[in-house]
């Protein structure tokens, strides 16, 4: 079986693990896909990611997948810094020369990776949003936190970046909470955008949108992935996402990744039992 | 029958002891250090809201207490103090906090900028120049310039902590945006030694450049929120704006004073009666007054 070849991965994330409780001896060992759980009966410890490990090269996506409450989102977060993590390596080479870890970041520090290194797009647009706020104004967030001070010169950038994501310009000035889910979550991929990060992180960009919306916003979002050599990591649980924007994809079961695969080959040609299971259930 | 034998023989005075009289300016050493203390804290890092345990005073809170604590904690026995309240020396406020200041401490009042050392103000700042030799005290009724962005008191220690201002930006970019000019006037947002933002307590804009690189030194008192800080002399003060989007000071149009003829002060309205236009006055009156006795 060939390897698969990664060039110059810009994320480089090894040992990735969260666990919520007391971390005992063994509870690795009682908690997984083979065990059929993350939690662990003894000391009820929730071991809701171990053991991750992956690379993503620039312009490169890739997907992860799994049921509900396996460890994908945990995973998202961890890297972005909203949550702390209990084990594991993170590295982005286009921070600090990759030298730091970003798992270990100080919180100053960490804002400062998330203005113009990484972005985050939630699957509820509340969360990446300010929704009293106008579209515009959710743009000038990120712009004047990264220092700019020139108000045509926001405008200008935020109407590009709206216009970038099919939000009709007329309604720039109006407050995000006036706007429907579908142009909600264009408005937070025009911020996610803002700085260029050299890093998005798309968290089930599309569940909660109706299936033609739905499938604007990909369109969107893999134009985008493309036009601006982005690294990317697309979390859902819903293979027609993952098939339309990623080239490699994991399978997460139970807080583990169980396979790690081209998406053409897991699609086709699952090897794990979890991974068969769920692209069945899914082609069904 | 034991509680009785305590009392048996007492007075009040034997029990709390011959009466000390009121102490120099009303407050006790150890309250004046205490918030002395707290302003030398403010002074050292500008604009930073220094907390401090703010007395019960006999003002209610919000009326002037800590700008009052401020004033009692530096006053000497040879400063000369000042008391306005929007320009005003005759205001009731102002008359009432001067009094106390004065009874307390048995120092000079005076309305004139040049004879006074202490300064204490409500929202306004003397047209006539300050120097090394003046202290301004602010009353603050807000010390939080980001309350209107956030309410949470920890993510608002932790955005002044890490000078996260991302949002008052976007808040003045709001306010461009709805009503195509920047109409907060009072209590300009401004930075303070390229660092804190700080509440410019509700001066208004015109008095916002008098900070700038001052000679003199101001403290700004927040008696119910229990904070103090700090803008020393010579310290930059920048109001927040967007590089195309200029500061400016409230202007009206060829009003001058009714009393005095001023068209370069800060002037205050007056309406009309009888639907009559209204008519204009300086705020400051000591300053008025001596420009008419000139």
């Amino acid at each position: 079986m060939s390897k698969i070849v990664v060039p110059e991965s810009v994320l480089k994330v090894s040992g990735l693990g969260k666990i919520y409780g007391p971390i005992t001896d063994g509870a690795i060992e009682r908690t997984g896909s083979h065990v059929g759980t993350a939690r662990d009966h003894q000391t009820g410890s929730i071991v809701a990611a171990w053991d991750v490990n992956f690379e993503v090269a620039a312009g490169e996506a890739l997907g992860i997948v799994g049921e509900s409450g396996s460890g994908k989102s945990t995973v998202l977060r961890c890297i972005a810094g909203d949550i702390d993590s209990s084990a594991g390596d993170v590295r982005l080479a286009t921070f600090e020369n990759g030298e730091p870890n970003l798992l270990t970041l100080d919180a100053a520090t960490r804002r400062k990776m998330r203005i113009d290194q990484v972005s985050v797009v939630y699957q509820d647009p509340a969360e990446g949003l300010a929704l009293g706020v106008t579209a515009g104004g959710n743009i000038a967030d990120p712009l004047t936190a990264a220092g700019w001070r020139n108000f045509e010169g926001i405008r200008t950038r935020a109407r590009d970046l709206l216009q970038r994501t099919e939000v009709p310009l007329d309604r720039m000035d109006d407050i995000v909470r006036s706007f429907s889910g579908g142009m909600r979550q264009r408005v937070q991929i025009a911020r996610a955008l803002a700085n260029n990060p050299r890093l998005v992180l798309l968290d089930e960009p599309t569940t909660g949108l109706d299936a033609s919306v739905a499938a604007g916003v990909l369109d969107l979002i893999r134009g985008l992935l493309e036009e601006f050599e982005l690294a990317a990591i697309v979390v859902s649980h819903d293979f027609s996402v993952i098939e339309m924007l990623t080239e490699r994809c994991i399978v997460m079961h139970h807080g583990r990744v169980v396979e790690n695969a081209l998406t053409d080959q897991l699609l086709e040609d699952p090897h794990h039992p979890y991974s068969q299971k769920l692209v069945s259930a899914a082609r069904a | 029958m034991t509680m009785s034998a305590v009392y048996n023989g007492s007075n009040l005075d034997s029990i709390v002891g011959e009466d000390p009289g009121i102490p120099f300016a009303l407050l006790d050493e150890e309250s004046k250090r205490e918030i002395r203390r707290a302003l030398l804290h403010a002074v050292c890092v500008p604009g930073y809201q220094v907390p401090f345990g703010s007395r019960e005073m006999p003002v209610a809170r919000g009326w002037g207490s800590g700008g009052l604590q401020i004033t009692l904690a530096i006053v000497g026995k040879t400063d000369i103090v000042k008391v306005i309240d929007q320009g005003d020396d005759e205001g009731v406020n102002a008359v009432n906090l001067r009094r106390l200041v004065v009874t307390s401490t048995g120092i000079e009042e005076s309305s004139e900028v040049v004879e006074s050392t202490i300064i204490q103000s409500r929202h306004r700042i003397p047209e006539d120049e300050m120097i090394n030799s003046h202290t301004l005290v602010l009353q603050v009724p807000v010390p939080e310039p980001l309350r209107g962005v956030e309410r949470d008191m920890r993510e608002l220690a932790r955005m002044h902590a890490e000078a996260d201002y991302s949002r008052m930006w976007v808040s003045l970019y709001e306010d461009k945006v709805r009503n195509g000019v920047i109409t907060q006037t009072t209590g300009y947002p401004c930075l303070v030694n390229g660092r804190y933002v700080v509440a410019t307590t509700p001066i208004p804009r015109w008095d916002i450049p008098r900070l700038h690189d001052s000679q003199f030194l101001t403290l700004f008192g927040a008696g119910r929120e229990k904070r103090v800080y700090a803008i020393p002399p010579y310290t930059l003060v920048e109001p927040l704006t967007f590089e195309d989007v200029p500061f400016e000071v409230e202007q009206a149009n060829g009003a001058q004073c009714r009393l005095c003829n001023s068209s370069e002060s800060f002037l205050v309205e007056s309406p009309g009666t009888n639907g009559d236009a209204g008519t204009w006055t300086c705020s400051d009156t000591a300053w008025c007054r001596a420009r008419r006795t000139k």
